[in-house]
């Protein structure tokens, strides 16, 4: 018989940058808040990138919160997202056109109700073909990412020239309902009103969203589906609706995103959501695939850096997205909340 | 050197398909004699360009199993480094030498980078890194316009030489005149001939064999010992190579790039078409597909014009058979090439024998 190994534990408290280590993602956002202020000469328009950063991010967060747990759920990589984007964006501004008087009226109230209803309508058939996209298009693919890909890239381009076929092929101007024009002034810094509700309406959805992650039990059911669906499967579990849920849902807050987009560039194409896929894309990598955490930080990241640098050098804005996806990607090779086993 | 040499060995095993291949070759060697007129000379120049191009983009996805949105880009390599150097150092073969080398070089580094952070981390991350990466190329080339000349394109000249401005010989032969353009035409032939058969023989080497294992079960192939990254990363550059020097061809060819020639995403779609319609994972697809396809083009446009006259009457009809949605027909086509066509016109071809 031999000894025992000698066994001498050490009661050290963890040091600052073990309690750190989880939170470094969330601190990047202000890190980068703070790069923003040391690079841009004055405070005000620090102020004013910096709202409008966070906008942006909030609305790309919106779009890509469904991409990433669809691909978490199931391992579905959908290329076609950008078409809720642009559908969304059509169906919502259409409606709101409709109502141009209420639109048009200077009373908050009716204003937002005409703003509901775009939203309600856009997200309406967003969802719907959602569950269509996912009947037809990606069903019959299951499990083969290559045809996936390309399946769904196809699905892209169709529903493009569907757009262009019922709307007409120009982009569509249009002004936001009269309250949401302008701006505040606070500490020298022209705040724009529909970004500073577009960055409260985000946040107050990414808390609802995590909330229902968190504390339902379909909630729990996606979370655990994320992290090992075969698992999930073998407690009796239907995965497979579960997705069609998250997927119809997923799409429906990309139509949300693309309504929400569409008021702040003040211009439809539809080629946007082709346009915002790419910044989706960035995100849902940067997030790593199938964290709603990452992907919100990731989305905050990317929108002010953005706008940071289209105010510094314009034609490079693009690039430094892509420069950011490979600095993350360097240092956490899975995305900054990896949650997604090795698939 | 027998036939089967310069083939690879690799068969074509299937009468049909051995016949059209030969028809094909006959065609494009003896185009400006068979087919003469502008634009039916241009039209056998794309599809040998074409050819280069998606049999190089099918090492990637019907070899490799990885699927890329930034073959434009590399294409566009190709096109712009002849172009920037014909602009800069004047007319003349050396620049279009150098142009052609310096955009392989680059597009061959830029596919190695690309390759290795993503593919390190998972491969289908490669897709959506290409879209990105080649949508930011696209937008930096249009806004650095001194440079590139933006949206309008670059256009240059090329040696007189090749131009239709010299004569080789008085008169015509067969009908056709022996000028610098039959001598261009010749060049962008031989050119994709031989990068044609360079890809053949990378397909049929080791490493196309160890690449189609990848493809088959990555898992595997990485665990009977081969680095599966190493092998997709040199898959992509060569493929990008490929695609670069058929870009400078083209560029040769047009005396114009711009982007709609080279990174347009519509030409894209249309390569991932040619290579679904084809077949993925034989060279003899991208043949097949490009030809099909490019010839195609010319024509079905104007069909579906007639098509939309014809529905006129029909309320909504119209819209859809409208000329300018032809994009949407490819997309339709695609999808369905995919579900029910996947192995293509030379799978089914095989299938038969």
């Amino acid at each position: 018989m031999s000894a025992a190994p000698d066994h001498t534990p050490t009661m050290a408290a963890r040091g600052l940058g073990e309690r750190l280590a989880p939170w470094l993602p969330v601190l990047l956002v202000p890190a980068l808040c703070l790069a923003g202020w040391l690079a841009i000469p004055s405070g005000s328009s620090w102020l004013t990138l910096t709202v409008s950063g966070l906008a942006m991010g909030m609305m790309i967060f919106i779009m890509a919160s469904g991409l990433t747990l669809i691909f978490g759920l199931m391992d579905v990589i959908n290329f076609g997202h950008g078409a809720f984007v642009s559908v969304g964006a059509f169906c919502g501004i259409s409606v709101l056109l409709a109502l141009g008087g209420w639109a048009g009226a200077p009373s908050l109230m009716l204003n937002l109700l005409a703003v509901l209803l775009a939203v309600c309508a856009a997200m309406l058939a967003t969802g719907l073909m959602g569950w269509v996209f996912e009947r037809v298009i990606v069903r019959p693919v299951y499990g083969a990412h290559l045809k996936q890909i390309l399946v769904t890239m196809g699905g892209l381009i169709i529903t493009e020239q569907l757009i262009l076929a019922i709307w007409g092929p120009d982009a569509i101007f249009f002004s936001r309902p009269e309250t949401l024009k302008g701006a505040i002034t606070f500490a020298g810094a022209a705040l724009e009103k529909y970004r500073l509700l577009a960055v409260a309406f985000g946040l107050i959805l990414f808390l609802a969203m995590r909330g229902v992650l968190r504390t339902t039990r379909i909630g729990l059911i996606v979370r655990a589906g994320v992290e090992n669906g075969e698992m999930v499967e073998a407690l009796g579990y239907r995965l497979r609706r579960v997705f069609i849920g998250v997927f119809v849902a997923g799409s429906a807050l990309a139509g949300l995103g693309g309504v929400m987009w569409g008021l702040y560039q003040e211009v439809i194409t539809a080629h946007m959501g082709g346009e915002t896929l790419v910044l989706v894309f960035i995100v849902v990598i940067i997030g790593g695939l199938g964290s709603v955490e990452g992907c919100f930080i990731g989305a905050l990241m990317v929108g002010l850096m953005q706008n940071y640098v289209a105010f510094l050098e314009p034609k490079l804005a693009l690039v430094s997205n892509i420069a950011l996806m490979v600095a993350v990607l360097m240092w956490r090779p899975q995305g900054m909340v990896p949650v997604v086993k090795a698939k | 050197m027998s036939l089967g040499a310069l083939i690879s060995g690799d068969r074509p095993r299937s009468r049909l398909l051995a016949a059209a291949l030969i028809a094909i070759l006959i065609g494009l060697a003896l185009a400006p004699f068979l087919f003469p007129g502008t634009r039916s000379v241009d039209t056998a120049a794309r599809v040998c360009v074409f050819i280069v191009l998606v049999a190089s983009y099918d090492l990637m996805l019907g070899y490799g199993g990885i699927v890329s949105f930034a073959h434009t880009m590399f294409f566009g390599m190709g096109a712009y480094g002849v172009a920037l150097a014909s602009v800069h150092l004047g007319r003349g073969f050396d620049a279009l030498a150098l142009g052609s080398l310096a955009g392989a070089l680059a597009a061959a580094l830029l596919a190695a980078l690309i390759g290795l952070f993503s593919l390190r981390v998972r491969a289908i991350f490669f897709a959506m890194i290409t879209l990105a990466v080649a949508s930011a190329v696209a937008v930096l080339v249009s806004q650095l316009s001194a440079l590139t000349g933006g949206e309008d394109g670059l256009s240059y000249r090329i040696p007189r030489a090749l131009t239709a401005a010299a004569k080789y010989a008085d008169g015509k032969v067969l009908g056709v005149r022996i000028n610098g353009k039959l001598v261009n035409y010749y060049l962008v032939f031989t050119v994709s001939l031989i990068l044609f058969m360079v890809l053949l023989r990378i397909v049929n080497s080791p490493f196309g064999r160890v690449l189609q294992a990848i493809r088959e079960n990555d898992f595997r192939a990485e665990a009977i010992g081969y680095r599966v990254v190493a092998y997709r990363t040199a898959a992509t550059c060569l493929s990008a190579v490929a695609a670069a020097l058929a870009g400078a061809t083209y560029a040769i060819w047009l005396r114009y790039v711009g982007p709609a020639t080279t990174l347009n995403f519509e030409i894209m779609v249309d390569i991932l078409l040619m290579v679904v319609i084809g077949g993925m994972g034989t060279m003899y697809g991208a043949v097949i597909g490009a030809t099909l396809f490019v010839v195609a083009q010319n024509y079905l446009q104007t069909l579906l014009a007639a098509a939309g006259a014809a529905l006129a009457p029909v309320p909504a009809l119209p819209l859809l058979f409208n000329p300018d949605r032809w994009l949407l027909w490819l997309g339709v086509l695609f999808v369905l090439s995919v579900y029910f066509f996947p192995t293509g016109i030379v799978g089914r071809l095989r299938q038969r024998q």
